[in-house]
């Protein structure tokens, strides 16, 4: 216990980095996840089939490596970026691809009456998507985005592999030094369900804020 | 091999990239191992789980959840160094491979005990009512009536998580188990060149998650026909 209390500032500054990596991945995977989700719906054969098969080839590579590339190999085309930036970008890499998967499935299971009402209406097909489809769509979005971010969240546990300093690194770190292995981790991982729990939390209560904004999607009908 | 990074200092060296093949292919082999037997004790390992989930008595299955819901709330690579560091200090001595196959089959054990129990209540409540009017014993009503029905949605979400396995192996690496990252790690640390092995390492793990997505969409065809067959 007296390691824990001794240890506590390298792990708190651990968890805050797991915290930012955490927060900067997940904006990246979102940004990247809205449009693709989109562009897998593409009317354009091309640009649906690009979108496909960029989703498919940072799906199928796994997180490690890909962290490892950005880290060790990205540097021999000239481009050095610190251990952070490459688990940030790398996390936001394969998780907007997972992220686009959730996207499509939403927006495709809003029934198909709402195009054609909107189109009935004579709104363009632009208007249709941002004003009446994606916020529809969001509100089936978060079930899996609370998933999607405990998976997330779990991920940056990978960054610990090209050296972020955050709570897994620190741990194993005091871990190997104090011996003390059992209350380390044992820490460490109350404190990762922890934050999972809060997230899923946050995530339940914007269900509930958005629930009544619920689409009637077409297996209720 | 350091000779050949002298020769041709940056970019892609595709001769190099050759002569590390049959190493990585070597190595890949450890990580399909690892893959499918802590698959397969996955499987095994979510079989009690679920169970223990529908029992009579109240506190074993909030337990079990809870137990279930912590090992799936936290970081596989945390729990993999926990048994690594832990595990010899209550005099259980294993080599990094089984710490890696145990962890990985308890984690995803969890998993698959999800994945049953969604499985067993998608089959409709009246086929529970209907072998009760009908007499069927408890052990039949399992073996003929619902498994058949409870493994179609099984099939693709363990195939999933078949391929998140395999996508995870690497993490081993860091228990220095020597699977194809790890290898490719290695190669670089001796050669000062990452690029190629990383790059192949990736290219690998690619094609083999492609293909057993498409193996895995496959057996969900030729199983959804089969029992379409039976129930439809």
């Amino acid at each position: 216990m007296n390691v824990l209390v001794e240890a506590s500032w390298v792990i708190l500054s651990g968890t805050m980095i797991s915290l930012r990596v955490f927060a900067f991945s997940f904006l990246f995977a979102a940004a990247l996840a809205v449009p693709l989700g989109i562009l897998r719906q593409s009317r354009n054969v091309f640009v649906r089939n690009a979108a496909l098969i960029w989703v498919e080839f940072f799906r199928g590579i796994s997180t490690v490596v890909q962290l490892f590339w950005l880290y060790f190999a990205l540097p021999f085309f000239g481009i050095s970026l610190t251990a952070q930036t490459a688990a940030v970008i790398g996390l936001g890499l394969v998780h907007g691809a997972y992220g686009s998967e959730v996207v499509r499935g939403a927006m495709q299971s809003i029934s198909r009456d709402q195009w054609e009402a909107a189109t009935a209406l004579g709104f363009s097909r632009r208007t249709t998507l941002f004003s009446i489809i994606l916020p529809q769509a969001f509100v089936v979005m978060l079930p899996p985005l609370g998933n999607s971010l405990v998976m997330l969240l779990k991920g940056t546990s990978i960054a610990s592999v090209i050296t972020v300093p955050e709570l897994t690194f620190q741990s194993t770190l005091i871990a190997t030094r104090t011996l003390a292995v059992v209350p380390v981790f044992t820490c460490v991982l109350f404190i990762y369900y922890a934050i999972a729990m809060a997230v899923t939390a946050a995530v339940r209560m914007l269900e509930h804020q958005f629930s009544r904004w619920r689409p009637h999607t077409a297996s209720i009908r | 091999m350091a000779a050949a990074y002298r020769k041709y200092p940056l970019m892609f060296n595709f001769a190099f990239a050759m002569s590390i093949l049959p190493k990585l292919a070597a190595a890949s082999v450890t990580t399909l191992y690892v893959t499918f037997s802590s698959f397969f004790l996955a499987l095994v390992v979510g079989i009690p789980l679920a169970l223990l989930r529908r029992a009579k008595w109240p506190i074993v299955p909030r337990a079990t959840t809870l137990i279930v819901d912590f090992v799936r709330g936290t970081p596989i690579l945390v729990q993999l160094f926990f048994l690594y560091f832990a595990m010899p200090g209550i005099g259980i001595r294993l080599s990094p491979i089984a710490t890696g196959l145990i962890t990985f089959s308890l984690h995803y054990g969890c998993y698959m005990s999800e994945v049953y129990r969604a499985g067993l209540e998608a089959v409709a409540r009246g086929q529970w009512d209907a072998c009760v009017a009908l007499s069927i014993s408890r052990i039949d009503t399992y073996r003929s009536i619902i498994l058949p029905q409870a493994i179609q949605p099984i099939i693709p979400a363990a195939g999933n998580y078949l391929v998140h396995m395999f996508k995870e192996t690497p993490l081993l690496a860091s228990i220095s188990v020597t699977e194809m990252m790890f290898v490719s790690a290695e190669i670089g640390a001796d050669t000062f060149r990452y690029l190629e092995p990383i790059t192949v390492c990736g290219l690998l793990f690619l094609m083999m998650s492609l293909g057993a997505s498409g193996l895995i969409r496959l057996t969900e065809k030729l199983y959804g026909r089969r029992w379409r067959r039976i129930w439809g």
